[in-house]
């Protein structure tokens, strides 16, 4: 009974340990890639190259969501607001929705599932055919060859890929609002301009969306840095990468908004 | 994929980021509607009850915006509310002129209007608008039809 209670404390413990152990373990590896990614700028080339694949590759995705989203918010606001008698002020809903919350946080889950995921992958598999390795060999810095320009790549592109999901999510919105329910198109733009402040509202959605940046790339990058050399590890590891950063982002946009919105 | 058309394609997500910012900004949001007049004077004005009228709102005459809310303050001298206003210098008002805490719409946000008067002297920088007229709150307007109506029952007119 006692022999019981000790091993499940015992696995408990070592659960922790592990846990801390490679969060210092990536919080160390997070700090060499910023120090070492003076090569990213340096050959910038090789950070387009990045935001090609992680930014260029998620706008179709990026854009058919923004779509998406901004017509159902569209849809449901006025299905909401009409019983008030205040249909006109669903522009305002949905810009405000989409800049302050719905833009940045949607845009980065399906960042870190289209581009984070990509990126754990690819690292992963050239530690395990051992292209890192020989990298080394030939006096090449790998963090600043291969994980520099990735991770800058992201994070540059997630703020663009937040603003155009939020611009094109207001104009899906557009589209079913005005465009096919037939509210005044005036009273849209002009209602969502009274209730969306440049400051507080739209620069804040891009600190929200460069934060999210930041902790998805660097949850990729470390994730394939660090995975086993296996095929089961990277399947592993890109697993990791899609859920931590997704529970990240959610956390962090807790945490931003108290601080953001509750101000006042 | 050669280096031309990857940097193309850079390119162009690049410019359409930067070009959904820029809509964010203007069309979006009140950068582009904000109020910026090159000279403005400023006055003030006591209210004994501005509502939820905060700093930044809007000053309208007729409907048009001529300025802004500066300041809020609370006066323990004369226990009123005290506001500053910044009006653009292009519209110059009499010194009678009224100002009162305003809603637009049923459930709006409050505004400051104020109604010329028939004074020859102007409101200069400084000044303080005299004539104010404070702003409804609901639960005083509801007290007085139920006073009034009560009196009316009281002193058998119906």
């Amino acid at each position: 009974m006692l022999d019981h209670a000790a091993s499940g404390l015992r696995l408990l413990g070592a659960r922790v340990i592990n846990g801390i152990i490679r969060l210092g373990y990536g919080s160390r590896f997070f700090v060499l890639v910023l120090l070492r990614s003076g090569t990213s700028f340096r050959r910038f080339h090789l950070t387009v190259r990045e935001v090609y694949f992680a930014g260029v590759l998620s706008l179709v995705i990026i854009v058919v969501s923004g779509i998406f989203v901004g017509m159902v918010l569209g849809l449901q606001g006025y299905d909401t607001l009409q019983k008030y008698g205040s249909s006109e002020s669903v522009g305002s809903l949905v810009a405000l929705s989409l800049v302050r919350e719905l833009g940045p946080v949607v845009a980065a889950l399906l960042f870190a599932g289209r581009a984070g995921s990509a990126m754990t992958a690819e690292i992963g598999l050239m530690k395990a055919t051992e292209q890192l390795q020989a990298m080394e060999m030939m006096a090449v810095d790998p963090i600043a060859r291969v994980v520099g320009p990735r991770f800058w790549g992201g994070v540059l592109s997630m703020p663009l890929l937040a603003a155009l999901f939020s611009m094109v999510g207001i104009f899906g919105g557009y589209l079913v609002v005005v465009v096919t329910i037939g509210v005044d198109s005036g009273a849209w733009w002009s209602q969502m301009q009274d209730a969306v402040d440049f400051k507080n509202d739209i620069v804040n959605g891009l600190v929200k969306s460069f934060v999210f940046g930041v902790a998805v790339t660097a949850i990729a990058v470390f994730e394939g840095y660090d995975a086993p050399p296996t095929a089961e590890g990277v399947s592993h590891a890109t697993t990791r990468t899609v859920v931590t950063s997704s529970l990240a982002i959610l956390g962090l946009d807790f945490v931003l908004t108290a601080f953001m919105f509750m101000g006042d | 994929m050669s280096r031309a058309t990857l940097d193309l394609w850079v390119g162009i997500f690049v410019a359409a980021g930067i070009v959904a910012l820029v809509l964010l900004a203007l069309k979006v949001s009140n950068a582009s509607t904000s109020f910026r007049a090159d000279k403005e004077y400023t006055v003030s004005a006591e209210f004994q009850n501005i509502g939820s009228l905060k700093a930044g709102a809007p000053v309208r005459s007729s409907g048009v915006m001529v300025g802004r809310v500066e300041a809020v303050s609370f006066d323990t001298a004369k226990y009123v509310a005290r506001i500053v206003l910044k009006i653009d210098e292009r519209y110059p008002f009499p010194k009678d002129t009224t100002a009162a805490v305003l809603t637009s719409g049923l459930l709006g946000e409050q505004y400051v209007g104020l109604e010329a008067g028939g004074d020859d002297q102007r409101l200069k920088d400084g000044d303080v608008i005299r004539l104010t007229q404070s702003a409804v709150v609901l639960e005083k307007l509801i007290g007085q039809v139920l006073f009034d109506k009560a009196q009316d029952t009281g002193s058998g007119k119906k």
